[in-house]
């Protein structure tokens, strides 16, 4: 039972940051229709700034959070005007291959100035954990999942309350429509893409002090949330976030029960029983067709 | 057009013999190390240690009256580019020996390019057992098996009263061969094997795996990992409050880095390593210790990867010793050459002796195995 109790905690931790990660890219690959592989590096990107703003130049953790965030927004934007942009209505053949021609470049691009040696960043909560009964959690990780459940709430807003929210999801529905409706079609697909991306560096620079930091790192953090995406239904979402949490208490109990060899497995096996059974996503809404 | 095709043809052949004869002035050593991935830092300091080495015979006027010339690639951590780094260096850089690949998997996955091509390779870190006793008789290996490591630990397991010993090790060839030679020494002094869990050589987060061996009975655990994840463990194990026993393996472990970044949740752990830079006088040949950390320092290079990085600079040694003694950097007689050599190495005196199935034995040597603990920020040898 207490043991149970733990992986239940680790899977709120875990699944928080899993989340913040799925929203991301659900923006990007479910709304916008971009397969999106720069997303990992992005991730590790949002990790990068946290370590350069915190060791290099010494600013407070706190307020290194938003200048990673700021810097995966731009970043994002800059990917969307140079690379996307000229490409619009483009196949997703294409789109995809140039991706997957920037992840490689920026990962090697990170490998470069930063080398391959993993780096870790300090913190400043106190190293004892929190001790509730037989539950035991670092101060860290809760700081983690906090500030992933701010800004999973902020991401929701922003999409479904606000006018650019209402702007970005009528020009996904139908562009020519929305752009006759006055609608800046080529802002909102800079601003959606920098938005998916600035949320996945905040997961990097969130996990970042959590782990060490190294330009793979994005890797399985960007297979993860293809899996979060798929599992939540493509564009949604609620649906990513109840998916960040599903895989997280997949990965948890599977390696707690089953073993624990197959841990990161669990996310393909989720992705593979998905397609077979409900192939647009455990939450989807009905599609109109036709 | 065909004129432009000859034209470049000729030039591109003239270039193929001009670098053919610039590079025959310099005797070619291929070293195939992880330099990223998950093994990027381990592979980095033992490529840092071989770069010393190089250097350091490069002054003295080098072998055979040319100087030597280290080809570096990265296997990037991955086993299938392990193999095809290995084909590279042979057929394309002509190295006639070579020195790698840091991990068990991925010295595994090289040695069938050794047999192919007929080309010996110095491991120098990898502590599979099975490395050198499939018969492969490419293999000269430099670091101790895990077979040997237990052995070593065998004395120390009474002092430490274990009784009940759970593994937490990385899912590959390294981690479930130390297990599985660990538990076997152990159940012959009577010590009960819990729980066997393991982690992928890439995986962040161990908290699940910890949470598991937190709820059982034992009072140990055995970990076996690289540096990185180590530092990982160690942060989660305390930050789940588990109060066991720590014991690694593998001589991975760095253990000022594992201070540095782990801090307070590094303490009172125990790690089996394979040098002692702390305490140079302690080790077999304190003159070349305390040289091989003076260059290594003036170099500007982290203290912490010493534990690592003395591999490489064993391993070049060792086969700038074979290159000497085989009068000619031909594979063949550099390979019948590591049988007769004698090195001072870092660790003990580097002699290899058969290890495997007759006829087509690998070469081991049998290097010091040592216990040491970290308390309070500081790292104590344990007496074995």
């Amino acid at each position: 039972m207490d043991q149970l109790l733990q992986h239940v905690v680790n899977m709120l931790v875990l699944g928080g940051t899993y989340a913040l990660l799925g929203i991301g890219l659900t923006l990007i690959f479910g709304i916008m229709n971009v397969v999106n592989f720069t997303h990992g590096i992005l991730y590790t990107f949002g990790a990068y700034m946290m370590f350069i703003v915190v060791h290099q130049l010494g600013l407070n953790f706190f307020l290194a959070l938003p200048v990673a965030i700021v810097a995966g927004w731009l970043l994002g934007a800059a990917i969307e005007i140079t690379l996307l942009r000229p490409l619009r209505g483009a196949d997703i053949d294409t789109t995809m291959l140039v991706m997957i021609g920037a992840w490689i470049a920026m990962q090697s691009g990170a490998l470069w100035i930063w080398g391959g040696v993993a780096k870790s960043i300090d913190n400043p909560f106190p190293d004892a954990p929190l001790v509730i009964g037989p539950v035991s959690v670092s101060w860290l990780r809760l700081f983690v999942l906090f500030a992933a459940a701010l800004l999973i709430v902020l991401a929701y807003s922003l999409i479904n309350l606000t006018k650019l929210g209402k702007a970005m999801r009528a020009t996904f529905q139908d562009s020519d429509t929305a752009a006759l409706m006055g609608v800046n079609v080529s802002l909102i697909y800079t601003s959606t893409f920098a938005i998916g991306s600035s949320l996945a560096a905040a997961a990097g620079a969130l996990l970042g002090p959590v782990y060490v930091v190294f330009p793979q790192m994005g890797d399985l953090a960007a297979v993860k949330a293809f899996a979060i995406v798929i599992l939540g239904g493509l564009g949604n979402i609620t649906g990513a976030v109840i998916g960040g949490f599903i895989l997280a208490l997949a990965e948890e109990l599977g390696a707690g029960y089953v073993s624990s060899g197959y841990r990161d497995a669990m996310g393909f096996l989720i992705i593979i029983m998905v397609l077979i059974f409900k192939p647009t996503g455990l939450f989807a809404r009905a599609e109109r067709v036709g | 057009m065909i004129r432009t095709i000859k034209a470049a043809s000729a030039t591109a052949l003239a270039i193929a013999f001009l670098s053919s004869a610039a590079t025959a002035q310099t005797i070619k050593i291929g070293v195939n190390e992880p330099l990223t991935g998950a093994f990027a830092a381990s592979g980095t300091y033992v490529v840092n240690g071989a770069k010393i080495a190089a250097d350091e015979i490069n002054a003295k006027g080098g072998l055979l009256g040319k100087k030597i010339e280290l080809v570096i690639e990265d296997n990037k951590s991955n086993p299938t580019e392990a193999a095809a780094v290995a084909e590279k260096l042979i057929t394309r850089d002509k190295t006639p020996v070579m020195l790698g690949a840091w991990g068990s998997s991925l010295t595994l996955a090289v040695m069938p390019k050794l047999v192919e091509y007929e080309t010996a390779m110095v491991v120098e870190t990898s502590s599979a057992s099975k490395i050198t006793t499939s018969g492969n008789p490419y293999v000269f290996r430099i670091s101790p098996p895990s077979f040997v490591e237990a052995a070593a630990f065998k004395n120390i397991v009474d002092k430490l009263a274990l009784k009940k010993v759970d593994f937490l090790v990385i899912n590959n060839d390294w981690g479930r061969g130390t297990a599985e030679d660990f538990s076997k020494m152990m159940k012959e002094k009577g010590i009960t094997i819990g729980l066997v869990e393991t982690m992928d050589q890439s995986a962040q987060d161990m908290s699940a795996q910890l949470a598991k061996i937190k709820a059982t009975d034992s009072e140990t655990v055995i970990i076996t990992a690289a540096v990185d994840q180590l530092t990982l463990i160690f942060k989660q194990a305390a930050a789940l409050g588990l109060k066991k026993r720590i014991i690694t393996t593998g001589g991975s472990q760095n253990p000022d880095q594992i201070i540095a970044q782990a801090g307070a949740a590094a303490n009172d752990t125990m790690h089996l390593t394979t040098f002692l830079p702390w305490m140079p006088e302690k080790t077999p040949n304190p003159e070349a210790t305390t040289y091989f950390i003076g260059e290594w320092k003036k170099r500007g290079f982290d203290f912490a990867g010493c534990t690592e990085s003395f591999r490489g600079y064993d391993g070049i040694r060792t086969i700038a010793a074979a290159i000497e003694k085989a009068g000619k950097a031909e594979p063949a007689a550099i390979k019948d050459a590591l049988w007769k050599i004698d090195v001072k190495g870092l660790n003990g005196d580097i002699v290899f002796k058969k290890s495997g199935p007759a006829g087509s034995e690998s070469g081991q040597s049998f290097p010091n195995v040592y216990l040491v603990e970290i308390a309070g920020g500081k790292i104590v040898m344990k007496d074995l």
